[in-house]
């Protein structure tokens, strides 16, 4: 069997699984399994600048929140459908990506990630500061009838999960399609060795930019659908620790893996529910676990299973 | 065809070249031939635009290389082997040769013909570039230089640490593509080598070209590679 249709095979089984097990989970982890796809899609993004291109941006929140507030902010003042508040959603952090990425990748390194960090900041300050319209902090929440699309009800929680999986099998097959493809492998080229890149007469900033504007455009619509799954929108989506999670998701499941992004996901989502079930300090056992993982999987869960096992796993 | 005219060169406040010269016609195989720190891989570096010039002109069949993004060199027909082969270590060998192809946006019958030239590539094709030995490597370095269909080819001393075996193979590569018409500028620390397969050689001594000379004449009167390089 060659590895493109191992790897068909495998990405597809498991779309098949995440769709049957919606039957039979209990209510609790069927809304976890909900929200985790839908953040596992985020963090699909965010491996694609990452783990595809070597670019370690620590601002990815500015596009998740743009995307959420693009969506939101149409919803509320626009009175947006919800398919053009999504689609406003995906341009706003399509826009932002072009513009960041235009500027950030004047940099490399150490700056790079300052550089967007400080441009996931002065977003999150902005939506502080115009609370007026953003309801700062608080946040806002969108109404049940405000989610009504083409008469299907996303805060019904089975329509809310199908939506969810809808997301990630899109997010899922574009990032399967996308390193497959000759832009992919310049990709992963331009992380290899840059210079090396160049000098087959690949233009690296271009490149670039289209890995940011595409890993933006993912995050932003991870955010939109998040915000519209969940009916709320917050800036704690917005803030520092929202740039972290996807790093770690990345890092523990696998950078440069289609499925890492979602078993680093699924993994620290479950490891500090568990652990916050048996004691308030749960945060010091996520982080024991993820010590010995990254000490004993350095290339993150999945990455780990290619080196070890599957050198087709895409 | 190509033409390097007094070129300077720094790297900061060091200044590594301090007015290099030399031409090299289309199917012509030249040896830059020099002590280490002599400034011969700056040289190519400087070709392909990794480094500016301070200096003096490069200029391939009367393009004005030195003027160009790096980037768009090797679309006007340079490809550059560096030294230690710099492969995309995680892509296969069929996906190193494919990001060389689509760079400059040849056909599939390239690879064929690619391929021709290195057989054993052919059979190593899944296999990811950083489980090849040393001579594969250079050989896929090679390939997916000559992916870009170049007409002038960059080997930044190919030889490096192979066996003879492989070194015997590299050696009849060069010919082939020199036999294709395709210009070799070597930088080759092996003088055995160098022998084998220049056409001309020209000494590099402290970022300076010295001498140039046909290789008959050198393989008759070898007091150059004594005052060039302390051999014989």
């Amino acid at each position: 069997m060659t590895a493109v249709r191992k790897s068909l095979l495998l990405h597809g089984g498991l779309l098949i699984v995440l769709f049957g097990l919606q039957f039979v989970l209990p209510a609790y982890h069927h809304g976890n399994l909900a929200r985790i796809m839908v953040l596992a899609s985020y963090a699909i993004g965010y491996n694609v600048l990452f783990g595809y291109t070597g670019l370690l941006s620590l601002g990815h929140a500015m596009f998740f929140a743009a995307g959420m507030y693009g969506m939101g902010l149409g919803i509320r003042f626009l009175e947006m459908s919800p398919a053009l508040a999504l689609l406003a959603g995906l341009a706003a952090g399509l826009i932002l990506a072009l513009v960041v990425g235009y500027l950030a990748l004047r940099t490399v390194g150490v700056a790079f990630m300052i550089v967007t960090l400080m441009f996931a900041q002065a977003l999150f300050l902005t939506i502080l500061y115009f609370g007026k319209w953003t309801r700062g902090d608080e946040g806002f929440v969108i109404q049940q009838p405000e989610r009504v699309l083409w008469g299907i009800d996303l805060s019904d929680p089975v329509n809310r999960y199908f939506a969810a999986l809808l997301l990630f099998a899109v997010c899922l097959l574009v990032s399967l399609w996308l390193i497959q493809r000759p832009v992919g492998r310049v990709l992963i080229a331009i992380r290899e060795n840059q210079e090396r890149a160049r000098m087959l007469g690949y233009d690296i900033f271009a490149h670039k930019l289209a890995a940011v504007m595409i890993s933006g455009g993912i995050s932003a619509l991870a955010g939109a659908v998040y915000g519209l799954l969940f009916g709320y929108v917050g800036a704690t989506f917005a803030s520092v620790q929202y740039s972290i999670f996807p790093l770690l998701w990345v890092l523990l499941g696998g950078a440069g893996t289609v499925l890492g992004p979602f078993v680093g996901t699924l993994f620290m989502f479950y490891l500090i529910d568990l652990s916050s079930a048996l004691t308030t300090a749960h945060m010091l056992i996520a982080g024991v676990v993820l010590v010995a993982v990254t000490l004993f999987a350095q290339q993150g869960i999945v990455g780990e299973l290619r080196r070890r096992f599957w050198r087709w796993l895409p | 065809m190509l033409e390097v005219r007094d070129i300077s060169a720094a790297y900061g406040p060091v200044q590594v070249l301090r007015g290099v010269s030399f031409s090299l016609g289309a199917g012509e195989i030249m040896c830059l031939l020099g002590r280490n720190g002599a400034g011969k891989t700056t040289v190519m570096k400087c070709i392909m635009g990794l480094l500016p010039l301070s200096a003096g002109q490069i200029t391939l069949g009367g393009i004005a290389l030195d003027r160009l993004a790096a980037h768009e060199i090797s679309r006007h027909g340079v490809g550059y082997v560096p030294q230690g082969r710099r492969l995309f270590s995680e892509l296969t060998v069929a996906q190193n040769l494919e990001v060389g192809r689509l760079a400059r946006r040849s056909g599939p019958e390239v690879l064929d013909h690619v391929l021709g030239i290195f057989p054993r590539l052919a059979e190593r094709l899944d296999q990811r570039a950083e489980t090849l030995s040393g001579g594969e490597q250079q050989m896929l370095a090679m390939a997916r230089a000559l992916c870009l269909e170049p007409r002038l080819l960059l080997l930044d001393e190919p030889t490096e640490g192979l066996q003879p075996s492989m070194i015997e193979a590299i050696r009849h590569v060069v010919l082939d593509v020199q036999a294709a018409g395709v210009a070799v500028l070597l930088v080759e620390q092996r003088v055995d080598a160098v022998l084998s397969v220049a056409s001309r050689v020209t000494f590099v001594e402290n970022g300076q070209s010295r001498e140039a000379m046909d290789i008959e004449a050198l393989r008759a009167d070898r007091s150059a590679l004594v005052r060039y390089l302390g051999v014989q």
